[in-house]
């Protein structure tokens, strides 16, 4: 027994000194495989008589399970050494770039597009659109602007040498206003909508480019007044910029597709170098900014759409996208909206995930 | 349209201030532009007595003044000025004024070491002339100490938009009338100067043509003497900008700035016979008073004579006929002229004119004969000489407008409540007639009046737009209801797609040039008045603008850009809504794993193209990858998408290296195009939204893969054997992919090795290896008949 007890001993600090998986097989092997010598020691059981039997195997059993166990403990020590040792060598460097996931951008105009259609579609206004190269009728006549008219001349055309099917001029629009033309033809009255597209003017300085965004609002209904009208375009800036500080003026103006007709002015001060509207125009520190113009729809306008305007009467306006697309995010150069550079895109851009929702504010959050 | 303070008050009795009055026309719809105040660039220039003139100790031109401002403590003034004595009277520029012409601020200085507080100014130094030979030189009745702005009257000048509908507030009588309407003030009655015609008038005058002109008004003054226009009148004309030129003419510029009225004046010793308005002979020229010659055509109007054509009607006179210094006997000409017709003849001759921008507007018929009589009494008391009466043809438009006025129409409209009393004094007081039954007559000026929401318009604009309170527009209830059209919710999706999967949205010019438009294969619309040679042509493709930005960016050190656009082409067919996006350059950086950059190649704008129509709702798994991408493409590394034949949904590759050279490019740029008018639409269907999708759940059965490799000829797309392999047993194969294409060692000439890996979905029962060998069976019979053979 004492010989067992020793050699016992001996092989469980041979098992605790195993440093290798392979030394520890080894340390198993002279244990506890066939010719180890507690398989040996089992096997003289066998020539044992019962009681020595007895008084024998409990304790080789016993060695049996410590070696047994001290080899399993000894395994997992060493399997776990192994794989932090493993692991250590995998170690990488974090801090060495990443590949980047490209992140591209919603253009400031399509972002406001998507705005204004929010908005106005809380308002029950649907979105309607209108070719771009248009005819002479509908840019000009069917707005009650005949070829004599004096403001044909303040909208500095662009002109094809292109004639449509009944002879009219093809041009480029000079507004959104022909898709009003277009959209009273097709749906009649009453109906709400809102236009936003692309329009062309031959004018080019530091504020104005030959192509700019406008959009067009139109209301017809039996008893819209101008009370409806600049309820309307408040209620419109006051969510645009979400400030409950807006304040409008109408100044009386001139556009041969309405009557009355109305500038529309908002207040603002200036912060630096920025305007930020709000507040009433002629307050100390402000001053009044021209947004867009607008009226009631002219009835020789409605009549030509095809409306009954003894019947129908409504209000449209007129607002450029750029403008109050700057106005709100703080772009001071409209060319630059043109330009495609990257640089400025992703800078003045919108994540594709700051879709405009009344819920989460229409306004994308810097 | 400017005017100073002064002369708006030659017309309206008010008290209101500046302040008011820019408030007041703002609210009434004439526009302030802007406020200047001379009175603000001459501070510091005062009226001073030259006391005493000494000669400059150091220097032979300069003079040493004593100059009294008035307060008894004469300042001593060095002056270079010839005309400078004592005794005179002039402008001192006191230290810390700033000269208006130089903006250079004054300071006591040492002028070859004489102290000198102060500058005596010339004309030109104070920005009111040219002459700059000698200080101005001020009466005797000068009050020494004043202001000089005061001296001078000067006063704050209007400027003033107005719209094209209000001519008659072409003129600053109008505007005086519109604010006394709005109850600013009093209009005062036009001072008419008496005098006496006499003898009928020498002249024959005629209308020939009584639509163009209807009415043609004359009188001859002989024995005037021309010259200059007195100061005062110098002083209104220059506070609207108008060059005094001599007396004659000062007083037709006078009328019309004043009263919106142009006249003409010829120089009767260049006329010959009777003065006719005509119609123009084809090739009739004229050399105008801008000393350009116009060739006419017959629909315009003229004004000539025996010899000669001596005006372009309503729009510039004729050098030849008009009036000089030595100028003694005049013909003055009123007339109405057809306002269309001068608009036309303006826009055809290209000539604009403040006559013109009057007349095509429409001037007042009414004011015809009082317009020649306020221009001749102007002339008889300031030029003298002896007036014939009156010759007269024709008539102007002398019926007015009558409107019935349902009072109840402000409101419906306007949105605002005005008493009948103030709608009848508003109205009125802009000269209409009201009848107690509102039968309203309309001025004859008023040519924009056409119906009762004009009058609205007049009542509301008076009455103040500032009074309509906001009325809150009907809405549906409940929740607001969708609006968006099948054709913007798509666009709306494929934008938001496009930048989720890292393009950046860009928005080009809708025209380009034409030699971009020609490599492109050409556009379809050209402008005919271009803003410049950049953008004439409508683009018949995005590619264009794209480029020329990809162009800028690398211009610029970008090593990279990925841009897209939704927007239109241009085609004969209609305006194409279509979606582009190019990437140039570096897909990734040089990394640190490999030390090189990966650029975009023909795979990265295929997996765009089908990421993208599949955001669009495009049946991706059925399109057809196919040729024929165009020439703009890279003829080996482009295809097109599409669901059959005929239909092209999308087209994607490499763009053309000799394109890329054209936008002056040269790296290699791949591009996606997606024409999205040509995506199927989803038939919506009647009755509300269904939003359940087709019943699904996963397979309960382990898929399982198996690899095949084929030999096949070279020219054979991978795609057809896909489609072969999906196609031999359509109830368990879902998917086949190409995981090697290999041409190598062991692969005969002309043919590639694909390898594809298969997955087969067991439905019911789990495969036993007969089914699968009989998968594989017809795996290989189906590629086989591609002419593919299975490697060994």
């Amino acid at each position: 027994m004492t010989d067992l007890n020793s050699q016992k001993d001996k092989a469980l600090s041979a098992i605790g000194d195993a440093g290798t998986l392979d030394a520890l097989e080894a340390e198993r092997l002279a244990a506890l495989g066939k010719k180890g010598w507690v398989s040996l020691a089992l096997k003289t059981l066998g020539q044992m008589s019962p009681e020595e039997r007895q008084e024998a195997a409990p304790a080789i059993q016993q060695v049996r399970a410590e070696i047994a166990s001290a080899l399993d403990d000894k395994k997992v020590e060493l399997e776990a050494a192994a794989l932090d040792a493993q692991l250590a060598s995998e170690t990488l460097d974090l801090t060495l770039p990443a590949p980047q996931l490209p992140q591209g951008s919603i253009h400031p105009v399509s972002q406001v597009m998507d705005e204004l259609a929010e908005i106005f579609a809380d308002l029950g206004f649907a979105v309607a659109s209108g070719p771009e190269i248009e005819d002479d009728w509908h840019n000009f006549t069917a707005l009650n602007m005949d070829e004599s008219h004096p403001a044909r001349a303040m909208h500095d055309t662009f002109y094809f040498p292109d004639k449509a099917a009944g002879g009219e001029s093809m041009l480029l629009r000079t507004h959104t206003s022909p898709v009003q033309i277009r959209s009273m033809k097709d749906q009649g009255a009453p109906i709400r909508l809102i236009a936003p597209g692309r329009v062309y003017r031959s004018d080019s300085d530091a504020t104005h480019t030959p192509m700019f965004h406008q959009v067009e609002g139109l209301v017809i209904d039996r008893d819209i007044h101008l009370g409806h009208l600049k309820w309307t375009l408040e209620t419109f800036f006051k969510a645009f910029f979400e400030r409950e500080d807006i304040t409008l003026r109408l100044r009386p103006s001139y556009f041969p597709f309405t009557e009355p007709s109305v500038e529309v002015d908002v207040g603002y001060s200036n912060e630096g170098d920025r305007r930020v509207v709000g507040g009433h125009g002629d307050a100390d520190g402000h001053d009044w900014m021209e947004l867009g113009g607008s009226g009631m729809v002219n009835r020789r306008v409605l009549e030509f759409a095809g409306i009954d305007p003894d019947a129908y009467q409504g209000f449209a306006f007129g607002l450029g996208i750029d403008r109050i697309a700057m106005l709100k995010y703080g772009m001071n150069d409209l060319r630059a909206f043109f330009d495609g550079d990257p640089r400025w895109l992703a800078h003045y851009g919108f994540s594709p995930f700051d879709q405009p929702t009344l819920s989460a504010g229409v306004g994308a959050r810097p | 349209m400017k005017f100073s303070l002064t002369w708006l008050k030659d017309h309206l009795e008010t008290d209101a201030s500046l302040q008011e009055i820019t408030d007041c026309l703002n609210a009434i719809g004439l526009e302030v532009e802007g406020v200047e105040d001379p009175a603000e660039l001459l501070k510091g220039f005062q009226v001073g007595h030259v006391l005493s003139a000494d000669k400059h100790p150091d220097a032979d031109k300069l003079q040493v003044l004593k100059v009294d401002t008035g307060d008894g403590q004469p300042l001593q003034v060095v002056c270079g000025a010839p005309n400078a004595r004592a005794g005179m009277k002039g402008v001192l520029g006191l230290p810390g004024a700033v000269v208006p012409s130089n903006g250079m601020e004054l300071r006591k200085a040492a002028i070859r070491g004489v102290e000198s507080t102060g500058m005596m100014c010339s004309a030109r130094e104070l920005g009111l002339g040219e002459d700059h030979d000698g200080i101005i030189e001020l009466p005797e009745a000068a009050s020494v100490g004043h202001s000089f702005a005061d001296y001078q009257g000067s006063s704050p000048v209007i400027d003033v938009a107005i719209t094209p509908n209000r001519p008659d507030c072409m003129g600053v009588y109008g505007i005086a009338r519109d604010l006394a309407a709005a109850g600013l003030g009093t209009l005062k009655p036009i001072a008419m100067p008496s005098f006496e015609a006499s003898g009928s008038c020498p002249v024959e005058i005629r209308t020939e043509d009584e639509q163009g002109c209807p009415a043609f008004f004359g009188r001859v003054i002989k024995g005037v003497k021309n010259g200059s226009s007195p100061d005062w009148m110098q002083q209104r004309l220059k506070s609207a900008d108008q060059r005094p030129i001599s007396l004659l003419v000062d007083l037709t510029n006078y009328l019309m700035l004043a009263f919106g009225r142009p006249a003409h004046v010829y120089d009767l010793a260049k006329l010959n016979g009777a003065v006719v308005a005509r119609r123009a002979k084809p090739g009739e020229q004229v050399t105008a008073l801008n000393e350009k010659t116009y060739t006419l055509d017959a629909s315009m109007m003229v004004i000539a004579d025996d010899r000669a054509v001596h005006d372009i009607a309503g729009i510039m006179g004729g050098e030849d006929s008009g009036v000089q210094d030595e100028t003694t006997d005049v013909l003055l000409e009123i007339a109405y002229f057809d306002p269309a017709n001068i608009g036309v003849t303006g826009r055809k001759l290209g000539l604009a004119s403040d006559a013109r921008t009057r007349f095509e507007r429409g001037v007042d018929p009414e004011f015809l004969e009082g317009g020649l009589d306020l221009l001749t009494g102007l002339i008889v008391e300031l030029a003298g000489g002896a007036p014939s009466e009156t010759v007269y043809a024709g008539s102007p438009l002398s019926e007015a407008k009558v409107v019935a006025f349902d009072t109840g129409l402000t409101a419906r409209l306007g949105g605002v409540e005005v008493s009948e009393d103030e709608q009848r004094r508003i109205l009125e007081s802009l000269g209409f007639g009201v009848s107690a039954d509102w039968q309203v007559k309309c001025p004859l000026r008023r040519h924009d009046i056409e119906g009762p929401a004009d009058l609205v318009e007049e009542v509301v604009r008076i009455h103040g737009l500032d009074k309509v309170q906001s009325v809150a527009l009907p809405r549906v209830e409940g929740v607001a209801r969708p609006t968006a059209t099948a054709d913007q919710v798509l666009e709306r999706k494929l934008r938001r797609a496009a930048a989720a999967s890292g393009l950046h949205e860009a928005i080009t010019w809708s025209f380009i040039s034409e030699a971009e438009a020609e490599a492109v294969g050409g556009g379809h619309w050209t402008l005919d008045n271009p803003i410049s040679e950049d953008m004439k042509v409508m683009r018949p493709s995005l590619l264009p603008g794209l480029l020329s930005a990809v162009q800028r960016s690398f211009d610029r050190g970008l090593s990279s850009v990925r841009l897209f656009e939704i927007g239109r082409r241009y085609l004969s067919s209609g305006e194409h809504p279509t979606l582009m996006a190019v990437l140039a350059g570096e897909k990734e950086p040089r990394r640190w794993t490999t030390g090189k950059a990966v650029h975009f190649d023909a795979y990265d704008a295929k997996s765009y193209a089908r990421a993208l129509l599949k955001e669009a709702g495009a049946p991706v798994n059925k399109l057809q990858t196919m040729g024929d991408a165009g020439d703009l493409y890279h003829p080996g590394q482009s295809a097109t998408l599409r669901l059959g034949p005929k239909n092209q949904l999308a087209s994607f590759g490499m763009i053309h290296p000799t394109l890329l050279k054209k936008f002056g490019i040269d790296v290699p740029v791949a591009a996606v195009g997606i024409h999205l008018d040509a995506i199927p639409a989803k038939k919506a269907a009647k009755g509300p939204v269904s939003f359940a999708r087709p019943s699904y759940a996963p397979p309960a059965l382990q898929a399982v893969t198996r690899d095949f490799a084929f030999l096949v000829s070279q020219d054979v797309p991978s795609a057809d054997l896909v489609r072969a392999i999906m196609g031999a047993d359509k109830q368990h194969i879902k998917f086949a992919r190409v995981f090697d294409v290999f041409n190598g060692d062991g692969v005969p000439e002309g043919q590639k090795s694909l390898a594809f890996e298969v997955t087969l979905q067991p439905q019911d029962k789990s495969f036993k290896d007969k089914d699968l060998k009989a998968i594989a069976d017809a795996v290989v019979a189906a590629a086989a008949k591609l002419g593919a053979e299975l490697r060994g």
